[in-house]
């Protein structure tokens, strides 16, 4: 991730066969699919499903026990890829360091590799808390910020790095549909400006369909179906289809 | 404890490898130190008082009525210097220093506060510990040399003032430093030295093993605390039998 490279342009992703298994339960069952570079994949399922386990695999937090996962087919475990690469993450609690204010977390990655000097980091800083509409906020901690705040911030961290894979966790958990339509909002302006392949991990159906290009169901560790929103919105199969109409059935 | 001992000399062998960014870290450093001292430095202050006072109190009336009165200021000096202000001061710094880093790095581990470093390339062993271990390897120590003259100046007062022993204020210091030895501080110096890296080891170490909720992160508290007293204990003798030679 600390990459010289100016290149913005997103990697593709390759996973193939992954599996994963915790006290013998297994969570992913061999999963295949492909990311094509500058592509917004949604990976959608009930809860439980695997997915935030999906995510830290595919950003290296955890080994896999079986297959492999590439960026630009390179595996993802091989020590160059950090320095090749760059890669970020969004996570679901926003995961902002609460010792730091907004604006050391925003400019933690620069300022912890030595990236450029302190003015250029705050000036870098305030314009990325700008493009996330939290314009100012360099100086509160994250214990001050709204949830949505703090998928925010999440995001403009993520956005300094100038990512070539973003991987959201859920971005719209917890927050109410006018932030969602907002982060939905950042995710697709972020790939046009800088064409970064993104993966979002969600349950979200309105999210899920506003912003993909292709999306992938996946329930008890197996993928589903994968397709475009409307190929998987055709999908004719029981879990998918209750899984994308499920409602409220209020008696009368 | 003991099956963890591997991972607790990988962890102490790592944050060794990364001392060359130790004046990159220095902000950090400092900010530690400034906490250890900030919440200790009371608390030592009254605990050597009175250890020194109680050592005086129990072995002056004894030793004057024997008419060893010459020998108190001796053995206090000895017993402050080599054992108790090095051995007493870091199980306060375990309970007090100890358990805030395993509470601090554990609740990052579980709101994925690590995870989020680790995704930004940001070594946690770089981020977290070494601060954390400089700063008590020279905290730990300098507190230690505090604790010692102020358990020197209680066994003092006590023994000045107490009716069964009656040693005058400057009697008492001639014969401490009769028998105490610049050695002797330095002894204790180096064995709370040890015990600084056995606290910033275990409790880092605990914090970020830590799983699960807020239930995860007083597991790790109470084994930090727990473990770290256990290896001080241990390595006490060890380190005793040591310098004894």
């Amino acid at each position: 991730m600390n990459g010289s490279t100016n290149n913005h342009s997103g990697v593709s992703l390759q996973v193939r066969g992954l599996r994963k298994s915790f006290d013998g339960q297994e969570v992913l069952k061999g999963l295949d699919f492909e990311v094509q570079p500058g592509e917004i994949f949604v990976i959608m399922g009930p809860s439980g499903s695997g997915k935030s386990v999906l995510l830290k695999q595919l950003i290296g937090l955890e080994p896999p026990d079986a297959g492999e996962i590439l960026i630009n087919g390179k595996s993802i475990q091989s020590p160059e890829i950090t320095s090749q690469y760059r890669l970020a993450m969004v996570f679901q609690s926003g995961a902002l360091l609460n010792s730091l204010t907004v604006g050391e977390n925003v400019g933690l990655y620069l300022s912890e590799h030595r990236l450029k000097p302190p003015e250029e980091i705050a000036r870098i800083v305030a314009e990325m808390l700008e493009t996330v509409g939290l314009k100012g906020a360099e100086d509160k901690m994250p214990s001050e910020l709204s949830g949505g705040m703090k998928k925010r911030v999440a995001i403009a961290r993520a956005l300094v790095i100038e990512p070539q894979l973003i991987l959201y966790d859920e971005p719209t958990s917890e927050l109410d549909p006018l932030s969602s339509v907002v982060i939905g909002e950042e995710i697709l302006q972020l790939q046009r400006r800088i064409h970064v392949t993104s993966l979002v991990v969600s349950h979200d159906r309105d999210l899920a369909f506003g912003v993909a290009d292709r999306i992938a169901v996946i329930n008890e560790g197996r993928i589903l179906t994968i397709g475009t929103p409307d190929e998987v919105k055709r999908f004719n199969d029981p879990l998918v289809q209750s899984f994308l109409h499920a409602d409220f059935k209020r008696e009368p | 404890m003991f099956e963890n001992i591997g991972e607790l000399i990988l962890l102490f062998w790592r944050t060794l490898l990364s001392l060359p960014l130790a004046w990159r870290q220095r902000q950090k450093v400092f900010d530690q130190f400034y906490e250890i001292g900030n919440a200790s430095l009371l608390m030592v202050c009254v605990l050597s008082f009175f250890i020194g006072a109680v050592i005086a109190l129990q072995t002056g009336p004894v030793l004057v009525e024997r008419g060893l009165a010459s020998a108190v200021g001796g053995i206090v000096g000895i017993a402050m210097a080599k054992e108790l202000a090095p051995v007493l001061m870091a199980i306060l710094i375990a309970g007090r220093i100890g358990s805030a880093m395993a509470a601090e790095i554990g609740s990052m581990r579980v709101y994925q506060e690590v995870d989020a470093l680790r995704t930004m390339n940001i070594n946690p062993v770089h981020y977290l510990v070494l601060p954390r271990l400089l700063a008590l390897a020279v905290a730990l120590p300098m507190l230690v040399v505090f604790g010692i003259l102020v358990g020197w100046l209680g066994g003092a007062v006590v023994a000045d003032t107490n009716s069964h022993i009656a040693i005058p204020f400057q009697a008492f210091w001639a014969n401490l430093r009769d028998v105490v030895e610049v050695k002797d501080v330095v002894n204790g110096v180096f064995k709370s030295f040890c015990f600084a890296l056995i606290i910033g080891v275990v409790s880092c170490h605990q914090g970020l093993a830590t799983i699960g909720g807020p239930r995860g992160i007083g597991r790790s508290v109470t084994k930090a605390v727990v473990n770290s007293i256990v290896l001080i204990v241990i390595f006490d003798y060890m380190l005793t039998r040591i310098l004894l030679k």
